[in-house]
């Protein structure tokens, strides 16, 4: 089997709103897998359909080979999660959670526990009541990651967690991806999606918007070109895929859509190039574009 | 000091919008239950001499002394009438007040929500504040509306005045002391908890002072705000002072809350938390072992109330029969509980109040599962391998197993104190089986609750509302004469009146099954829908 998470035309709506709207999601076994998204697109509603929580109004989902809703007890004994607002016992210590939940799904490792606990810095001695937000996130994570499963699904899991932490997260998933783990990720930290994943999918509105390698959505953006040439510039600004043109003299910046580099640049020398500089799309741009709200869109189409 | 104040307005504002529905509610609930017991009193007390041997039966039989307090102008019409829903009245006024204080202090900074609105323009004193505010104009509101609306259905003006401040006034007592709870413990459920302790003790100094003889201590039922209720005499002098003593009590106590506040941080309590283990203990490996950690603590406080209140019961239930001695009185016995036999009736009308308050008990514990659902800590459990059966399986049995312990605790200790205090041992079994036959109605209510949690979660105060109808039906059904069918409704009607008449298991097995069948549509529902906030 090559897919750990296969979902398709997915739906759930909540009376007149449609949270999930055909939302596909195809995660394969043994990869990383960034799961992005302004606040609302249905990062966290996809993610409670995965864990068979809220039941799909339509569309198929596979998890692990089985049906989320159906076969939730089986199924759970495979998997781990680790919400992005952890919710503890008030009166159980940290070290309590860690047991019982693992003991829940099967068992865990001692002396993996033992070496998260250090790593993460946490005292499981501590009553949920008493613990800050991060460390509320240290248990879950401490508890997920502790256990023998072959999916982790984490929704925001460093939500309060201080940069050293982070570090340290990172340091346990790229492990977890060695040993051959299957991890979806949502997350806001470009940062951390850009070390860890392998591939993402960026979703809007309850709809998938973007699925690839990082690399792949690169070449679906812009590359930002600024020349000085020998003679002033001819039809730069009639040539597909040229935005934003500003010529100063013989100074031209311009973005160009990456699949007219070609055209363009073939252009530029016929004018002649005396200096270049090409800065390919960051990270930040690529997910704002996808990011950028529907009204926005809907402007721009008119 | 003033900026600390600075938001309370705000604050009482988001508060009533909070309580739009609960507080008319429990208002409305309170008046129909004075109101009714006002409406029935004439027919059932035509003339100075009926009332005059009602309230003499009354107040010579010590157990319903000590549950109601005393008749205190034996003629007087109000008297006699309001007695018993005087001290119910006061309970439930008492309860609202503890809910609405701590709801709108404890419960909003645990939650997490209060220090959302503490880093706005809100003073420290603000939330207390605002909170009291809102309990004291609900009390007020209400002592209002039971004057004018017992006034209305025929009892004494001034009086009827004097019973809406009586009520009011331990209102605000109660708003009082739930102010400084909050203020002890550092979870809501505390707060409440260590309220309604209170609240137990000072119902039971009064009942010590009013069933005093005149050698005795009498003088405990002044250090009881509900005592101070009743030393109000509606409709029997209508001592106003006695006010007096319930608001210079308000404002000491409300003082001492302020200076609890200025003292500690926001979200601590004055009991500081300690460590616990690092490891869970070997038996902490099923939903089981979890939901009875977290309800443990509070089962055994029920017990503990329950044993002790069976003691008490036991104790005083050889006493009844030989302070009647009218044939008015024994039908004045008759009608707050059974037919013949006084001891019997009195053991039969006790064990269904104690049947009601197990039934309190079975809610609140199996609406642990909406609590811990909404808290999201049933995700967790749910998403490791835990079926959604197994878990409601897991919080019903402490709910259905729990209930049932302490009738058997009260069964226990009321019949081993009964056999004690009569000499005869074999009145132990009459009594033990008395207070066991309550449980399958109790159990219909907790199945109530499972059904609405499992097909309607943010309805499952249908519980609660189910067990207010029950009461009412039960306690003022027969006083209005209600037709049988209206009665049946309850499932408190169906328990047989043993010992006075004989146990037919029909209607037991009847609503066991109800029970079962409740729990069961409530585990379908459960299972097909979406697990929400």
């Amino acid at each position: 089997m090559t897919e750990a998470i296969s979902v398709s035309g997915l739906v759930k709506a909540y009376g007149p709103t449609r949270a999930l709207d055909g939302l596909d999601l195809t995660v394969r076994t043994g990869e990383v897998h960034g799961f992005l998204g302004p606040n609302g697109a249905g990062k966290s509603t996809t993610i409670r359909v995965l864990l068979g929580l809220l039941r799909a109004d339509a569309g198929t989902t596979r998890l692990l080979g089985g049906d989320p809703w159906k076969d939730a007890v089986t199924l759970h004994r495979r998997l781990a999660y680790v919400p992005g607002d952890v919710t503890l016992w008030p009166t159980l210590s940290g070290g309590e959670v860690i047991d019982l939940l693992g003991r829940l799904r099967g068992g865990l490792n001692p002396t993996r526990r033992a070496d998260l606990l250090e790593r993460f810095e946490l005292d499981p001695r501590k009553k949920g009541r008493a613990y800050s937000k991060g460390n509320r996130q240290k248990v879950a994570l401490i508890a997920a990651l502790a256990s023998d499963v072959e999916l982790l699904i984490l929704d925001e899991p460093t939500s309060g967690l201080d940069p050293l932490m982070e570090a340290v997260f990172q340091e346990c998933v790229q492990e977890e991806r060695v040993q051959g783990r299957t991890v979806l990720l949502s997350s806001h930290i470009l940062a951390e999606v850009e070390a860890l994943c392998d591939r993402v999918s960026i979703i809007r509105n309850g709809k998938t918007v973007e699925t690839g390698t990082l690399t792949e959505l690169r070449h679906l953006t812009r590359t930002s070109i600024s020349a000085e040439l020998a003679s002033a510039p001819n039809g730069l600004a009639a040539l597909p895929g040229v935005h934003d043109l500003k010529v100063e003299g013989l100074r031209v910046h311009f973005d160009v859509d990456t699949d007219q580099l070609d055209a363009v640049l073939r252009q530029l020398t016929q004018a002649g190039v005396r200096s270049l500089a090409s800065h390919p799309p960051t990270l930040e741009q690529l997910f704002l574009r996808h990011y950028e709200s529907e009204s926005t869109d809907a402007v721009m189409s008119r | 000091m003033s900026s600390g104040f600075v938001g309370t307005g705000a604050l009482v504002r988001l508060g009533l919008r909070r309580d739009r529905i609960m507080l008319p509610a429990w208002i409305a609930g309170v008046v129909v239950l004075a109101v009714g017991s006002a409406a029935a009193a004439a027919d059932l007390y035509p003339t100075v001499e009926s009332r005059v041997s009602a309230a003499t039966a009354a107040n010579n039989t010590t157990a319903l002394l000590a549950l109601y307090g005393r008749v205190y102008d034996p003629t007087s019409l109000g008297g006699i009438s309001m007695v018993k829903t005087g001290g119910i009245g006061a309970v439930l006024i008492a309860l609202l007040s503890i809910i609405v204080v701590v709801r709108h202090t404890r419960a909003e900074e645990e939650s997490g929500r209060l220090e959302l609105v503490g880093a706005t323009v809100v003073g420290r004193y603000a939330a207390l504040t605002a909170a009291l505010i809102i309990a004291v104009a609900t009390n007020v509101v209400l002592a209002l509306l039971t004057a004018v609306s017992i006034a209305g259905a025929g009892l004494p003006t001034a009086g009827s005045y004097a019973f809406g401040a009586a009520w009011g006034g331990v209102g605000i007592a109660f708003a009082a002391i739930a102010a400084v709870t909050a203020q002890l413990s550092s979870t809501a459920r505390g707060a409440t908890s260590l309220g309604s302790i209170v609240l137990g003790v000072v119902y039971v100094l009064r009942a010590v002072g009013d069933t005093a003889g005149p050698d005795g201590p009498s003088w405990m039922s002044w250090l009881s705000p509900i005592g101070w209720g009743q030393q109000f005499r509606p409709y029997a002098g209508d001592r106003w002072w006695v006010l007096l003593i319930t608001f210079a009590f308000a404002v000491v106590v409300i003082g001492g809350a302020y200076a609890l506040v200025e003292r500690r941080d926001v979200g601590a309590g004055l009991i500081a938390d300690r460590l616990g283990p690092a490891t869970a203990p070997a038996g902490l490996r099923s939903p089981f072992a979890l939901a009875w950690r977290l309800q443990r603590g509070s089962l055994f406080g029920w017990l503990a109330a329950f044993a002790g209140l069976g003691l008490v019961l036991g104790n005083i239930a050889g006493n009844v029969g030989g302070f009647v001695d009218s044939p008015s009185a024994r039908e004045m016995v008759a009608k707050l509980g059974g037919q013949q036999g006084l001891t019997d009736a009195f053991i039969s009308a006790e064990m269904g109040i104690m049947g009601f308050v197990a039934a309190i008990y079975g809610i609140q514990a199996a609406l642990r599962l909406r609590g811990e659902e909404a808290g999201q800590r049933a995700e967790p459990l749910l998403v490791a391998s835990v079926s959604r059966t197994r878990w409601v399986m897991s919080h019903l049995v402490v709910a259905l197993g729990g209930s049932a312990l302490l009738l058997v605790a009260a069964g226990l200790t009321a019949g081993l104190s009964h056999g004690a205090q009569s000499g005869d041992m074999g009145r132990f079994g009459p009594v033990f089986v008395t207070a066991v036959l309550q449980l399958p109605a109790v159990w219909v209510l907790t199945g109530i609750v499972v059904l609405a949690f499992g097909a309607a979660p943010r309805l499952v105060v249908a519980g609660w509302v189910a067990l207010v109808v029950f009461l009412m039906l039960g306690q003022l059904g027969p006083l209005l004469e209600l037709d049988q069918w209206a009665m049946d409704l309850s499932p408190f009607t169906h328990i047989p009146r043993f010992p006075v008449g004989d146990v037919d298991p029909v209607p037991l097995v009847w609503l066991v099954l109800i029970a079962v069948a409740l729990v069961a549509a409530g585990l379908v529902a459960f299972r097909r829908r979406d697990i929400t906030t």
